[in-house]
């Protein structure tokens, strides 16, 4: 990937607790150390009560609004995968998904199994990568809570972010508390190798 | 030490919206901090609520926002450096106060912060455009585009608080309060605690007549030198192209959809900026549209700054032709999508808007009750003792707002806080029906008390029941006067009494029998009668294991 870019734009798409905002925090943070403008967008309130959250961060020489436009993604990064889906406006026929394998059940909605949601993605998409992050995360560490730093740590060391995963890594340093730090860390290594 | 108190002047700091307005108030050597928690504003009281004490500022989650005011029009009055802030329905509440405030003036400076929320993001009585207050105030009002300007506008309302003592309104809305960006901070104060002095001077607190006409004279001659200050204020910039016949009005975060517009169309025009909707700069505004052959004003919601354009227009350059809501919505947040179709339509450009039509049939995943909830226990109880479909219930601002939605179904209207049982007293005042109406600790300390004091005044029955949580849950977990963590908390049982309610029980609703028995036996009561389900919020629960 060239290094410097005019814009690089991501939507993270998932559920109330999934800790979307820190992951925010950790790559606005690690484009900030690499000299790059940034711009996020976030929302509060209800969202935590188990709703779709969904936020977005643009990174580049200049970058004006916070959100990003439809169909002007160049990552979707789906911590669900129906949420993942959700993303499909802001994509475009470039435009790479990461998608956890993982499937949270809609409370009074028709809920689609793996293979169902998977040819929906194809549809739209050629680009999608598909990824057990909770899974592998409860299996190597105990806990699904860390999924979406499994997550982001992989998309940086495929190249998926055009950011080095030494700033990701600092940036980890910088926003998660000490008393979670090692976890966070571990998730990191275990993503890279 | 905290990041956002470091007092390293030219450093960069990623921050949100709602935090650069709190480096703000401190770089401007802040004293006296109130508000009433609401999204998209309540980071500002949350971090003032962290901080506070190390920074020598007084901070309070008042009552409500127009006790928020209040406190602050007092600490004013006293020489305080004061910053206020709420959500836009707080705006409302707290009117009456606000607009004797700008007749009287400041002595100590004094910031409103006013967060809007198009599109609703988390606001469910209406799309509220508090930009009305200027005209009806007569109080200036800022609108950052971006937490950089969010820090740099407070610093400034500070200032022309301080300079030309009138209170000053920074307008910010969800996409700018709740965006992040790199902000270069400023050198901070060495503020200590403060006490300040009240002076007795009648003139200048009193409002009544015939002073009080004086006062307006006074404030619209302010408003008159401010608008001088407004013309020059680099806030209110033109950018772009000089010679072009084309050009475009922006105010807000609607001006970085502008921007982004510009270069995806890759057009050059010329862009005035507004940083002030109020008072605005008519000179600037009526030179930009001089030479110009058509306009476009860029703004969300209600066309304000597109109707004063049609007036300066009259007198500037009545053949130009403007465009603003007849391109862009009036509904709804702007965003970037959007604002590009209508510079397109706007300077005659062909532009392919992206195919987006996929069609997605995943369902929506609405907000729901925390499982653990201690008011899925009062749901239990309540279709346990009534036939739901014979009972009218009343909703309220909070976590309960929730039960509007599938499978809960007892929420039958739903306005603003403190309403509830206003209006529970109306419906059993004009019917026979059986009513029976939530409302929530915090809510009803905000503006729940009045209602109930009204109901046995004027004598009504409906039921009420108080969910006391023991926190404001929906807006992050904020302290109320009856909470757990506050030292000789008020019992709300005593003021429900003592407001002459004579059937009053406080339970635990995991006492389901004795939850769903009280329901049906209060239901037939031919006075008003309360109930308080006194359980707390499993995050309070959790924090006090």
């Amino acid at each position: 990937m060239p290094k410097n870019i005019d814009q690089f734009n991501i939507v993270i798409k998932g559920v109330g607790g999934q800790g979307l905002i820190t992951l925010l925090q950790i790559i606005a943070e690690a484009a900030l150390s690499e000299g790059y403008s940034v711009r996020t967008s976030e929302l509060h309130g209800l969202s935590q009560r188990g709703g779709s959250v969904e936020v977005h961060i643009r990174f580049g020489k200049k970058i004006y609004s916070p959100i990003v436009a439809q169909g002007k993604a160049d990552l979707i990064l789906g911590l669900e995968m129906q949420e993942g889906l959700r993303g499909a406006p802001f994509s475009n026929k470039k435009t790479k998904f990461l998608i956890n394998k993982q499937i949270n059940s809609i409370a009074l909605g028709k809920s689609f199994s793996e293979k169902e949601l998977l040819s929906i993605f194809k549809k739209f998409t050629g680009n999608i990568t598909l990824v057990p992050a909770s899974d592998i995360c409860r299996a190597k560490l105990g806990t699904d809570v860390v999924s979406g730093i499994y997550l982001i740590s992989l998309a940086v060391s495929k190249k998926l972010v055009p950011l080095k995963s030494a700033s990701v890594l600092k940036a980890i340093k910088k926003i998660i508390p000490a008393k979670y730090l090692e976890l966070n860390l571990k998730t990191f290594n275990l993503a890279k190798s | 030490m905290e990041e956002l108190l470091l007092n390293k002047t030219g450093k960069k700091l990623i921050l949100l919206g709602n935090e650069a307005i709190v480096r703000g108030a401190l770089e401007s050597g802040v004293n006296f901090v109130s508000t009433y928690p609401g999204t998209p504003a309540s980071e500002i009281g949350n971090t003032f609520f962290r901080i506070a004490k190390d920074v020598g500022v007084y901070f309070e989650f008042s009552t409500n926002e127009k006790v928020a005011l209040e406190a602050a029009i007092g600490a004013s009055f006293s020489g305080l450096k004061t910053l206020v802030a709420m959500k836009n329905f707080g705006l409302n509440v707290c009117l009456d106060a606000l607009i004797p405030f700008a007749y009287t003036g400041t002595k100590g400076a004094n910031v409103i912060i006013i967060a809007d929320d198009p599109s609703c993001h988390s606001s469910a009585q209406s799309e509220e455009n508090s930009r009305f207050v200027a005209d009806a105030a007569h109080i200036p009002v800022l609108e950052p585009a971006d937490p950089q300007e969010c820090l740099d506008f407070t610093k400034l309302g500070f200032q022309i608080s301080e300079k030309f003592k009138i209170p000053v309104i920074i307008r910010t809305t969800t996409r700018v309060a709740h965006q992040k960006m790199p902000v270069v901070l400023g050198p901070m104060p060495n503020v200590k605690t403060k006490k300040g002095v009240f002076i007795k001077d009648v003139r200048r607190f009193v409002t009544l007549p015939p002073r009080v006409l004086e006062m307006k004279q006074e404030l619209l001659d302010k408003i008159k030198k401010i608008r001088e200050l407004s013309e020059k204020s680099e806030i209110n910039k033109i950018e772009g192209k000089k010679k072009a016949k084309t050009g475009i009005v922006a105010s807000g975060v609607a001006y970085l959809y502008v921007k982004e517009a510009l270069k995806e169309l890759d057009l050059d025009l010329p862009v005035l900026k507004l940083g002030f909707f109020y008072p605005l700069p008519k000179e600037k505004f009526k030179n930009f549209i001089k030479g110009l052959d058509k306009v476009l004003v860029v703004e969300e919601l209600e066309g304000f700054i597109e109707q004063v354009t049609f007036f300066l227009a009259k007198i500037a350059n009545p053949e130009i032709k403007i465009f603003g809501k007849n391109l862009l919505p009036e509904i709804g947040e702007l965003r970037t999508e959007i604002v590009v179709s209508a510079v397109a339509k706007f300077a005659d450009i062909e532009y392919k808007t992206q195919d987006t039509k996929y069609k997605i049939p995943v369902s929506k995943r609405s907000p729901m009750l925390c499982p653990g909830c201690p008011y899925w226990l009062v749901i239990s109880a309540i279709k346990k003792a009534v036939d739901v479909k014979k009972v009218i219930f009343g909703g309220e601002i909070g976590c309960y707002m929730l039960f509007g939605n599938s499978p809960i179904n007892l929420q039958d209207y739903l306005s603003c806080m403190g309403s509830s049982v206003g209006i529970a007293h109306g419906i059993k005042k004009a019917t026979n029906q059986k009513l029976i109406t939530f409302v929530g600790d915090s809510s009803f300390f905000h503006s729940g008390i009045p209602p109930l004091i009204n109901t046995v005044f004027n004598k009504s029955n409906p039921l009420i029941i108080i969910l006391n949580n023991q926190t404001t849950a929906m807006t992050g977990h904020q302290p109320h006067p009856a909470a757990p963590v506050v030292p000789d908390g008020i019992k709300i049982e005593n003021i429900v009494r003592a407001c002459g309610v004579k059937y009053v029980k406080t339970i635990d609703q995991v006492n389901q029998e004795e939850m769903t028995q009280t329901i049906k036996e209060f239901l037939e009561k031919d006075e008003v009668s309360v109930i308080i389900a006194n359980r707390p919020c499993i995050f309070v629960a959790k924090k006090n294991a």
